[in-house]
């Protein structure tokens, strides 16, 4: 059997496709007739060193995957598989891999490490494997017992991938006290093997998790602080390297503990910056970038006010490093590759020194601009490229973060020379110029700034300059359509009154649609960037260039007209089509949102709209198995200007609709049509009600998948409550079916969170949905002779109100909602809810906490709420 | 291994995709906040537009009218039942001059005359003294508010302390925001005394009992500045009438008791009843001597007639009839009477009752003794309610006296009910 299994094994790997296939079905049959037997034989070919390196390797990969898979379900499912196996095999199996790790050959080693910690991940929280830990240390030798270095370093790797698997908790402070100490001593100088101390400092990295406790103690941390510093000096840079990673990793781990080493780490860092190789050089900009990303986040939430008891104080790092941080940043930008510009993935010195600078400026405002403008104004003339265009990215980068009246004088005497400077002659220079002028224009818009950077006597120079340079290389012009972007959003206030931009309307739509459809619009995002801007230029035009917005409508038409001709196309061809496609709805959708929003121009959707919607569906159609994102938000809006008469076009759309909330794998398309199955019933009132049946069932699939994902669900809720309101009563035939799942994520929902933002916003998202829908179910039946139905569900919906209310971490939000449900309850249901309504004591609290909310939306909802219920109590 | 990637900072692009799916979600959230508001009967952003109501109503003139001809009109016009929904109130704001008039003089409860003791007064009604003065609407919206006279014109046009009834900080609100109040307006004092409340910040009272009416207009009126003295913003003084339990004590505190107002009569109102626009049996009106100087109709000229005076409404086969739907007939005039006096079917007329009175057989009138006096006043919109006519028939003859009022309700009253204490919301 053991023979056969590793000519399988290099059978699978075969060139010839045949043999391959045959070896794969081979495999398959044995996985399916004796699972524990074939994960055995895989560990016991993984190690065996007698084997072919590629067989072990592959050996090794069939048993991780074996433990593990990307999709939730699956993997759920795979653990429970290997928990369930009998625990002698899996006792062999874990035996061989502990062994594997003395192998000679590196391959087998890594391979078994990355398995042995698969399983750790699973068995260390049920109470298995016990001494899985003690038996790894034992590996790295002590005092007496020389351990190899291949065992040592295989044990190091192990025990850092052990800790990306398993959570923090699980393991004893003792565990994490030895681990660490392992690790510790194996990253020491003291170490002989570069080898090993790049496994070490790679497991530390992962271990820091695992060091709360320890860094808490001044001499623990100090130890671990040596060793990580003394790594980034060691003569093997790949240990360097990971010696950084570790300093990136602590500073937004352990920021308030860094005090004492701040000045050991600046010099450790502006060395490696001047003088490493570029990997290197790349992690010691990013501790600062790291330091400032936690400074920011201190200083947004605390708004630089600290009183005496905030436990996360700023220590202002970045405020006193400054005088020494800059100029090294300055140093960076001049240290540009050739054409960076073109490369969509380029990462290098200068881009992460001009990206730190920029986190600088927004952590220390006012006080980096004298730092930076001499270098800006010493460079800028320089005949060197690197030097005109370094200046001008530290000019852009320090944009966001002092206070305009800083920037304003500075901007203001700079504008000219950087309208100028879009006729550079270096490509570098005008892409970053643009770049600049677009930071000016969204940092600083006109509307904010006492005194306007933008001015109507250079407003027509300005606008020509963009548009000029819109035909310069894609690079370049795709910055200047973001440029545009931000110039036109800072209009966007002008409301129904004139705006600076109307005049340049149509000179501004031409060149961006002329940029679009330029042959090389598909470099450097330039199409999509063109098409975008047009949005936003739509999206802020005042009421007086509404005409010439309804003149884009049968353009956009007749371009996505011309998309849906051409069928033959290759793969290639019909990912850029789609791609198109998805941007002209895009266009039609601002269009439509904001022609009828105004009541002079709303006909003009209303004219075309069943053009539009067939082309909408001649989209969906071209797809055939997935419908198209930005066609359904657009179906969305134009039913929204359509109202009643969306009606006629039910019928065709309804398959697509159907397929969108089929549609798992993109999610967003799926939260997407939730929502315009929302539009279409706002639209059609009961008029949608022949489709109810069909939407209902889907969506309460969707609510007992486990593969939706998860954001879908709270919108899944809310859509209840719109098809609800729509359909008032009618909805009675859903009931049995949407309570028990309102009911079930109601319960879920009120549990107390213990967690992290992330899950209380998500459970704020859940109860707001939940209550969307009992809202609008309870509106719904309001007057109905069926109200009486809803009666029995009422005792849970206040049973669900009082225990979020209970909980006091409603958002503001949720809170108004929940109120809202308690009135429209006593509101439907009248007297016969008003002996339910007096029992709840809750509810006067309730109310009363709302009347002296500081929301004025809750205030408004609670006092109706009280007089509704009042009504009823009394009544 | 490799750590967090961090976002070039020119690459920093905007998701304008991102944007469109956003400002989709804000568009739909706000829909669906707008449905519900209107499912609440909250006003709906989509009237938040809506100009102010005084744009134009302010140049209608505002017709003198007699404390009598008000009189009249408080009575007679029999309100069609318009659809009252608190919606509605909006809508009617953006109405200008004669149409607004029109909706407005259709929107008061109006009382029908108390001819026969309701049984259960004790249990189920409510007594109020009844301010002497102008009936009116008052609603606060936008800022202002504007009082309306019970045919729809404007009676004043101020600043008050109502919700949203004046254009200052912390009484300004959004549009929806408006009050409507059914005041009497007491020329004497300058105050308006409000008997009833059918919007509070926007939502509707209509179809919620007196009873809870009568709390809800108690416990918030005096939370706002309404009731305080007049000053720049608040150009009018509001006040709470107070309202007893229509028990032995409850009705001789309305009847007897002091008051800040000159009385009109005292009204009663049926406790569950909800607001009902037009003419109601759940309301009633009753008076006499003691309590109203107006107990007998007067003429134009203040002077109490030798006989009463009716306002009827001719048909189209001559019939002449009250303002009730279905209309009670009095009498008929021929057709050479009609052509002699050019007189046209609708036309409202002006009858004395003759001493041959009203003829009333099981309940019904019989035969009425009407003499033609000449045509209505112009100021007139319709004719007297059956109701009425015969409420001053009786005054003439035998009047429904307190002592009768007493009566009923001590013969009704068991033991229990002697305990009910004197309810007052003043």
């Amino acid at each position: 059997m053991a023979m056969e299994v590793t000519q399988i094994l290099l059978n699978a790997q075969s060139v010839d496709g045949k043999i391959r296939k045959h070896a794969e079905e081979s495999l398959k049959q044995f996985h399916d007739q004796n699972l524990p037997g074939f994960l055995f034989s895989l560990s016991a070919e993984l190690g065996n060193n007698d084997k072919p390196v590629e067989s072990r390797k592959l050996a090794g990969l069939i048993l991780k995957n074996a433990l593990d898979a990307k999709e939730q379900l699956k993997k759920a499912e795979l653990v429970q598989r290997w928990l369930s196996l009998d625990t002698t095999v899996k006792a062999q199996i874990k035996a061989c891999l502990l062994q594997t790790l003395s192998s000679s050959s590196s391959d087998a080693r890594s391979t078994a490490s990355q398995v042995i910690a698969k399983i750790a991940g699973i068995e260390l929280p049920h109470d298995q494997w016990p001494d899985l830990i003690r038996s790894l240390l034992s590996n790295m030798g002590g005092p007496q017992v020389q351990s190899p270095p291949h065992l040592k370093q295989a044990t190091l790797e192990t025990l850092g991938y052990l800790c990306e698997e398993v959570p923090p908790e699980v393991l004893t402070q003792e565990q994490v006290n030895s681990v660490l100490t392992a690790v510790v001593q194996g990253m020491n100088s003291s170490e002989g093997n570069n080898e090993v101390r790049l496994a070490a400092t790679r497991a530390l990295y992962n271990a820091l998790g695992f060091a709360q406790t320890n860094f808490e103690n001044d001499m623990e941390r100090d130890y671990i602080m040596r060793v990580v510093c003394e790594g980034t000096q060691s003569s093997d840079m790949k240990i360097r390297q990971a010696a950084f990673e570790c300093l990136v990793s602590i500073s937004s781990t352990y920021y308030d503990k860094l005090a004492s080493y701040m000045q050991d780490v600046f010099n450790i860092t502006a060395k490696a910056v001047k003088e490493d190789e570029e990997p290197v050089a790349l992690q010691a900009i990013e501790f600062w970038s790291t330091i400032c990303d936690e400074e920011i986040e201190i200083l947004e939430e605390y708004g630089g006010d600290f009183s005496g008891d905030s436990d996360v104080p700023c220590y202002y790092f970045i405020k006193q490093a400054l005088p020494a941080l800059v100029p090294m940043l300055l140093e960076t930008l001049l240290k540009q590759d050739e054409d960076y510009d073109q490369d969509e993935g380029a990462w290098n010195l200068a881009m992460a020194g001009g990206t730190c600078l920029g986190l600088v400026a927004r952590t220390v405002g006012d006080d980096i601009v004298p730092l930076v403008m001499p270098f800006v104004e010493e460079n800028i003339t320089k005949p060197d490229w690197r030097c005109r265009e370094a200046a001008t990215y530290a000019f852009g980068s320090i944009l966001e973060g002092p206070s305009p009246d800083k920037l304003t004088p500075l901007v203001n005497r700079a504008l000219g020379f950087m309208l100028n400077a879009m006729k550079d002659e270096n490509n570098h220079v005008k892409d970053t110029t643009a770049w600049t002028l677009g930071r000016i224009f969204e940092f600083l818009p006109s509307a904010s700034v006492g005194e306007p950077i933008i001015t109507q006597a250079n407003f027509p120079h300005t606008l020509s300059v963009l548009i000029e340079s819109m035909k310069d290389a894609p690079n370049v012009a795709e910055k200047v359509c973001g440029a545009l972007y931000f110039l036109a959003q800072g209009f966007e206030d002008m409301g129904s009154g004139s705006s600076p931009l109307s005049p340049f309307f149509q000179d501004i739509v031409q060149a961006l649609i002329a940029t679009a459809h330029r042959d090389d619009a598909g470099e450097s995002r330039l199409r999509t960037s063109a098409y975008e801007t047009l949005n936003e230029v739509v999206r802020c035009s005042s009421e007086e260039t509404a005409p010439l917005v309804a003149q884009l409508v049968p353009v956009f038409l007749m371009e996505l007209g011309q998309t849906l001709e051409n069928q033959r196309l290759s793969s290639e061809e019909r990912e850029k089509q789609n791609e198109l496609q998805g941007l002209l709805c895009g266009c039609l959708q601002v269009i439509i949102q904001k022609l009828g929003s105004l009541e002079s121009t709303k006909f003009v959707i209303l004219q075309c709209a069943d053009q539009m919607m067939a082309l909408f569906l001649r989209v969906f159609a071209c797809r055939n198995a997935t419908v198209h994102e930005e066609a359904m938000l657009a179906i969305g809006a134009l039913a929204y200007v359509t109202g009643p008469d969306f009606a006629k076009y039910m019928k065709d759309f309804y398959p697509y609709l159907e397929m969108g909330l089929q549609n798992f794998e993109e999610y967003q398309v799926c939260s997407i049509t939730v929502g315009v199955v929302g539009d279409i019933c706002r639209a059609l009132d009961d008029k949608i009600l022949p489709f109810c049946d069909g939407i209902m069932t889907q969506l309460l699939k969707n609510l007992s998948s486990n593969q939706l994902h998860r954001s879908v669900k709270p919108p899944i809720f809310s859509c209840f409550g719109d098809i609800a309101l729509a359909i008032g009563e009618n909805f009675d035939k859903y009931l049995i079916y949407a309570m028990p799942m309102l009911q079930s994520a109601a319960e879920v929902s009120s549990q107390p969170t213990s967690a992290d933002d992330e899950t209380i916003e998500y459970t704020n998202q859940l109860r707001n949905g939940i209550l969307e829908a009992y809202s609008g179910i309870f509106q719904g039946f309001k007057n109905s002779p069926k109200t009486q139905a809803l009666m029995t569900f009422a005792p849970l919906v206040l049973h669900f109100l009082e225990s979020i209310y209970s909980e006091k971490d409603m958002d503001d939000t949720v809170t108004k909602a929940a109120v809202g449900v308690l009135g429209d309850l006593a509101d439907t249901l009248g007297s016969s809810a008003a002996p339910l309504l007096r029992q709840s004591v809750f509810c006067k609290d309730f109310v009363e906490e709302c009347l002296s909310s500081h929301d004025h939306l809750i205030k408004e909802t609670a006092e109706w709420v009280q007089m509704t219920v009042s009504r009823v109590v009394s009544g | 291994m490799a750590p967090m990637e961090r976002q070039p900072l020119k690459r920093c692009r905007i998701s304008d995709q991102q944007k469109r799916r956003e400002l989709a979600l804000r568009r739909q959230s706000v829909n669906r906040r707008d449905s519900q508001l209107h499912a609440r009967r909250l006003a709906s952003a989509l009237l938040d537009n809506s100009p102010p109501p005084q744009e134009t109503l302010t140049l209608i003139s505002q017709p003198e009218i007699q404390q009598e001809e008000i009189e009249e009109l408080v009575v007679e016009e029999s309100g069609e039942v318009s659809s009252h929904k608190g919606i509605d109130v909006l809508e009617a704001s953006k109405l200008r001059g004669s149409k607004a008039r029109h909706w407005f003089s259709k929107q008061l409860m109006l009382p029908e005359w108390m001819i026969d003791v309701p049984s259960r007064l004790s249990h189920d009604w409510y007594v109020l003294p009844r301010p002497a003065g102008k009936r009116c609407l008052v609603v606060s919206s936008n800022g202002t508010t504007v009082s309306r006279l019970r045919n729809g014109s404007i009676l004043h046009h101020f600043p008050s302390s109502l919700p949203n009834g004046a254009r200052i900080k912390d009484i300004a609100g959004p549009a929806h925001m408006y009050c409507i109040l059914d005041c009497i307006f007491h020329e004497p004092d300058q105050t308006y005394y409000v008997i009833d409340m059918i919007c509070w910040k926007g939502y509707s009272l209509y179809d919620c009992s007196s009873e809870f009416r009568f709390f809800w207009v108690n416990s918030k009126l005096t939370e706002t500045g309404a009731c305080d003295t007049p000053s720049f913003y608040h150009k009018y003084r509001f006040s709470l009438v107070p309202v007893y339990h229509c028990d032995q004590m409850g009705l001789q505190a309305a009847y007897e008791g002091n008051s800040p107002f000159s009385k009109d009569g005292l009204l009663f109102y049926n406790k569950h009843a909800h607001y009902h626009t037009g003419i109601t049996p759940l309301a009633l009106v009753w008076k006499d001597m003691n309590c109203s100087q107006y107990f007998l109709d007067t003429d134009s000229n203040g002077v109490i007639p030798a006989q009463q005076q009716v306002v009827l409404e001719l048909k189209e086969d001559g019939k002449v009839g009250s303002s009730d739907d279905p209309s009670v007939v009095f009498s008929c005039l021929d057709r050479d009477f009609l052509q002699q006096k050019n007189l046209q079917p609708g036309a409202l007329l002006r009858f004395a009752i003759g001493d041959g009175g009203l003829n009333i057989f099981d309940g019904k009138l019989d035969m009425a003794d009407t003499n033609y006096i000449g045509k209505a006043n112009r100021a007139r919109v319709s004719a007297d309610s059956y109701n009425k006519v015969l409420f001053q028939y009786l005054a003439r003859r035998s009047p429904l006296r307190i002592e009768d009022l007493v009566a009923s309700i001590n013969s009704s009253q068991d033991g229990m009910d002697v305990v009910m204490e004197v309810s007052t919301y003043s």
